[in-house]
């Protein structure tokens, strides 16, 4: 019974990707991160569901899209735990984890204020240091950022 | 080497180092060669540091080259808004290389991003400056007849001094044990002693030093800026344990070297001078050199 009022509040796709265990406070920025308020694909999302194991998380469905891993990859910094429902025909054809990339540009802001990514038109670029508790090196500055201090762009 | 910016000490592995260090020495021996006749390199320095300019400025010189550029930010066009890229890109038409400082840091290793010659980074706010380093390295490698094993006191504001971290960086490919003298608020960063760690490498911390110094090869003293501290009575309070004078010198190991990147405000006491063992002036000395080192093998002159 429980499964199908959850159902009901997010309709199915039949073709596209679902992310799933999003938490509902990163929604808006997983959003932004894959540049879904700039593509025409129909898009269902619903945010402050009852999640186990994240408290309140969201979800989001695009029919007919599919992302290459580097492009989802992009946001394990706003939602390491989600994740990936690869749909066709209705049916889930795969399942798929995102996995912190190595390196990455954009998406946050360097913790320095003096850096010049802060004081110029330079767009940022970090050298992934701890997957765990993710934390990155600037490319520019040289100085570590970490989860605590992360702020998204 | 050739053509490639410097800007980070990282950027160097420690074979590309002790080249560095080895070139140095055939210019210490012989400090006038007309290696750089018909080149120009371009000195930008976005704020003022006479002391580093005056070296490049002497090395370049000393290689037959000829300099433009300027000497702080007010004298460059910076002042009318112009963006670094464009700077940048304009004077990389004019030069065959660029040595620049500048307050911002990571400054350097966007300028060459966008530089279609090599640059080197004479200094980006607290981050980097690499000559320094390898001018620090030369010094040690000058004084103790080697590099690796060796006891390296690092002395004062190890919190912010950029000095000190490209200096323990580097030190971690020779083996160094490091003793870490600081004030409580000016301590060493957590990331640079995980760093230590990785690499197996054996350190400490210490308030005070009076009562080790007799197993130092190397003290590195660096200014203890009041500013940096958040509590003026703190400053006050622990201000003479980071001073050397002479006295303190008197137990300590015949081939101790006390090193210092300058300007020195009182951290060592003018009585310190005359020993055998202040080595800061000849250090200053030896940038002139180790400088001559980079350029020719960056432009390809030497390898």
């Amino acid at each position: 019974m429980a499964k199908d009022v959850k159902k009901l509040k997010v309709s199915a796709i039949r073709n596209g990707t679902v992310i799933d265990h999003i938490p509902a406070n990163n929604l808006f920025k997983v959003i932004n991160i894959l540049g879904l308020d700039h593509i025409d694909n129909q898009i269902t999302f619903g945010t402050n569901l009852e999640s186990g194991k994240l408290g309140s998380k969201a979800i989001v469905k695009i029919s007919d899209k599919y992302f290459v891993d580097e492009e989802i990859n992009r946001i394990a910094l706003a939602a390491p735990q989600a994740k990936l429902n690869i749909i066709r025909n209705y049916q889930v054809e795969e399942k798929k984890e995102v996995i912190v990339p190595d390196e990455f540009s954009g998406i946050v802001k360097c913790v320095n204020p003096t850096c010049i990514t802060n004081n110029d038109d330079v767009k940022t670029k970090f050298r992934v240091i701890s997957k765990k508790e993710v934390s990155f090196k600037c490319h520019y500055c040289e100085k570590i950022t970490d989860q605590e201090h992360m702020v998204f762009i | 080497m050739k053509n490639r910016s410097l800007i980070s000490i990282n950027d160097y592995s420690k074979e590309e180092i002790l080249q560095v260090l080895d070139l140095a020495v055939k210019f210490e021996q012989n400090p006038s060669q007309e290696l750089l006749s018909g080149k120009v390199i371009a000195t930008l320095f976005f704020e003022p540091s006479t002391r580093t300019r005056l070296s490049f400025e002497s090395a370049v010189n000393r290689l037959g080259g000829k300099i433009i550029g300027f000497s702080d930010s007010a004298s460059s066009s910076a002042t009318k808004g112009e963006t670094l890229k464009d700077t940048i890109k304009t004077v990389s038409n004019y030069s065959d290389l660029i040595v620049m400082r500048h307050p911002i840091e990571g400054s350097a290793r966007y300028a060459s991003e966008v530089s279609t010659v090599p640059i080197v980074n004479a200094g980006d706010g607290a981050n980097q400056h690499p000559t320094q380093t390898l001018l620090d390295l030369y010094s040690i490698r000058k004084t103790q007849g080697k590099l690796e094993n060796l006891n390296l006191f690092i002395v004062g504001d190890l919190k912010y001094g950029r000095t000190v971290h490209s200096l323990l960086m580097a030190m971690a490919h020779f083996n160094a044990t490091y003793y870490f003298i600081s004030p409580k608020e000016l301590r060493i960063p957590t990331e640079y002693k995980m760093y230590l760690d990785q690499h197996n490498l054996k350190y400490s911390e210490h308030a005070d030093f009076k009562d080790i110094v007799d197993e130092a090869d190397i003290i590195y003293m660096t200014r203890v800026q009041k500013e940096r501290f958040s509590d003026p009575i703190e400053y006050e309070k622990t201000k003479n344990a980071y001073v050397l004078k002479n006295a303190m010198l008197q137990n300590t190991r015949n081939n101790l070297r006390v090193l210092h990147p300058l300007p020195r405000v009182n951290e060592i006491s003018t009585d310190v001078d005359d020993s055998e063992k202040a080595y800061y002036f000849t250090q200053a000395l030896n940038g002139v050199y180790t400088r001559q080192a980079i350029i020719s093998l960056i432009l390809g002159l030497k390898n």
